[in-house]
């Protein structure tokens, strides 16, 4: 696992796992669909990754679809980080 | 044909898989004044039944107290039933505004602004002073009401692990960049039990520029040494930029809400808030017996020390009993059972024993956290609840739940 897909990994356990919640997460547990992450509170897992990367997701990408999964949001920010090198 | 033989038959298809999963809610008939014992019509059909009712939010006793029902009557025969109005148009009469001014002097904040419910209070305060350049950040067990409202508004919603403070101060920084932020979270949480720190929520806010919305519904009148709410217990009183509070609970229990606090924030609800705007006034009834909610809580503390030595006592006789109860300091003593259809089937039982709750399970609480949430009064007497804690250690018996934790619990019933 390369280190930015270990960031994305570990702040989504820290920030959805609750204390007791025994759900594992993987790089491909379905994170929205799955019921980890609410619309409420996906706004910041993009604004981590936007900080964190020092990258710019336009609302158009920031889909359900997009953030549905570790490895679907480090494609993500891969992506971005390209547009902007 | 605009309701025809496709919808029914979906929404009876629907209907029928809430009731196959026990997740139906019926309504039970209570043909009495709302008051420590009453008497319940259940099922429909079925004749009366004489119970001690530990689940209205009746917390102060108020809300058939012979006091308040006399000033509602004066208010009916002064001011009339209804002002067939919203408040801007030919809505607001003069006990209106009293009872305004009487609830910004009680909560000690700077104005005051009535709503039909605190739902309409959460409803439409969020809309009405945020907008795209600001954030929301909520405590993630807030009132589903609060929920709504959030959703409501333009403003980027975020929210923090319950009561984690950490977590709280992490996201205040993450959106340092907006132009304003605004903890929201409830002052006593509804199904918990327990209370918001709003003491260390004060602080963060005041260290990351942070404005703070409660919504006290569960604490107003009974928490804190006078009754003013959790911004007295913590200590914080004039420091809450935005209190949402009702009038349907201990406060007389009829209904009507409101948004108190930053005199400019109450003005911009006066102004755009929707629920406001575009529904009826509080009826004149409701208004005057509030008013004298008012006096009474004003002239002693009485009623709210009642009150926390019968939620004291009765947390103690569960605990002793052999029950898994929620921590908390509020009128709210929440029975854990876990699994949905044992907190169905123990509110059954303990309804034939003559003591009135109800179970509590998805999506009211999260999945696997089903219990019977129990709520003191100040028209409880120690008979009532030595009489409810005999009644429910029977039905523990049955289910032989006594002494054991969660675990144990899941183990025997699942989730």
């Amino acid at each position: 696992m390369d280190d930015l897909t270990k960031v994305i990994l570990d702040y989504v356990k820290r920030e959805y796992i609750e204390e007791g919640d025994d759900r594992e997460v993987g790089l491909d547990t379905p994170l929205i669909s799955g019921g980890i992450v609410d619309s409420f509170s996906m706004v910041s897992l993009k604004r981590f990754v936007e900080k964190k990367y020092a990258i710019q997701i336009p609302d158009a990408d920031a889909t359900p679809a997009a953030f549905d999964s570790v490895k679907k949001i480090a494609e993500l920010v891969r992506r971005f980080q390209q547009v902007h090198v | 044909m605009a309701y025809g033989t496709k919808a029914r038959e979906w929404y009876q298809s629907e209907i029928a898989g809430l009731k196959g999963a026990g997740l139906l809610k019926e309504e039970r008939y209570i043909r009495s004044p709302q008051d420590a014992e009453i008497d319940v019509e259940y099922p429909a059909g079925a004749a009366p039944k004489h119970v001690i009712n530990l689940c209205a939010n009746n917390y102060l006793g108020l809300s058939s107290h012979p006091e308040v029902v006399e000033a509602a009557r004066k208010g009916l025969d002064a001011r009339g039933y209804g002002m067939s109005s919203v408040r801007f148009i030919c809505g607001t009469q003069d006990i209106h505004r009293d009872l305004e001014r009487r609830l910004t002097a009680f909560l000690g904040t700077e104005d005051t602004l009535l709503f039909p419910s605190c739902m309409d209070a959460n409803a439409g305060v969020f809309e009405a002073i945020l907008s795209e350049q600001d954030v929301t950040i909520a405590d993630r067990l807030i009132h589903a009401s609060l929920v709504d409202g959030i959703r409501l508004c333009k403003a980027m919603q975020d929210s923090y692990k319950h009561s984690d403070m950490g977590h709280l101060e992490e996201k205040l920084q993450l959106h340092q960049d907006k132009r304003f932020r605004m903890i929201v979270t409830d002052g006593v949480f509804s199904m918990d039990g327990d209370l918001a720190k709003l003491d260390e929520i004060v602080a963060l806010a005041e260290k990351y520029d942070a404005m703070v919305c409660v919504d006290d519904s569960h604490s107003t009148g009974f928490i804190g040494k006078t009754g003013r709410g959790t911004h007295e217990h913590c200590g914080v009183v004039g420091k809450i930029d935005v209190i949402t509070t009702t009038l349907g609970k201990a406060m007389g229990g009829a209904s009507g809400g409101c948004v108190s606090g930053r005199k400019e924030l109450v003005e911009m609800c006066r102004q755009r808030a929707r629920p406001y705007l575009f529904s009826n006034t509080v009826a004149p009834v409701i208004v005057a017996g509030a008013i004298k909610v008012l006096d009474i809580l004003c002239q002693s503390t009485d009623r709210r020390d009642k009150l926390e030595w019968n939620a004291a006592y009765w947390r103690k006789l569960l605990v002793d009993a052999g029950f898994d109860v929620k921590k908390g300091d509020s009128p709210i003593v929440p029975v854990m059972l876990y699994n949905a259809k044992l907190a169905q089937d123990v509110a059954r039982d303990l309804f034939a024993e003559g003591i009135y709750v109800v179970g509590f399970f998805f999506p009211v609480v999260p999945k696997g956290q089903a219990r019977i949430r129990t709520q003191l009064s100040a028209a409880h007497e120690k008979a009532h609840l030595d009489r409810a804690i005999a009644a429910f250690v029977k039905v523990g018996k049955k289910y032989d739940i006594l002494g054991k934790d969660k675990n144990a619990i899941i183990q025997q019933y699942g989730l």
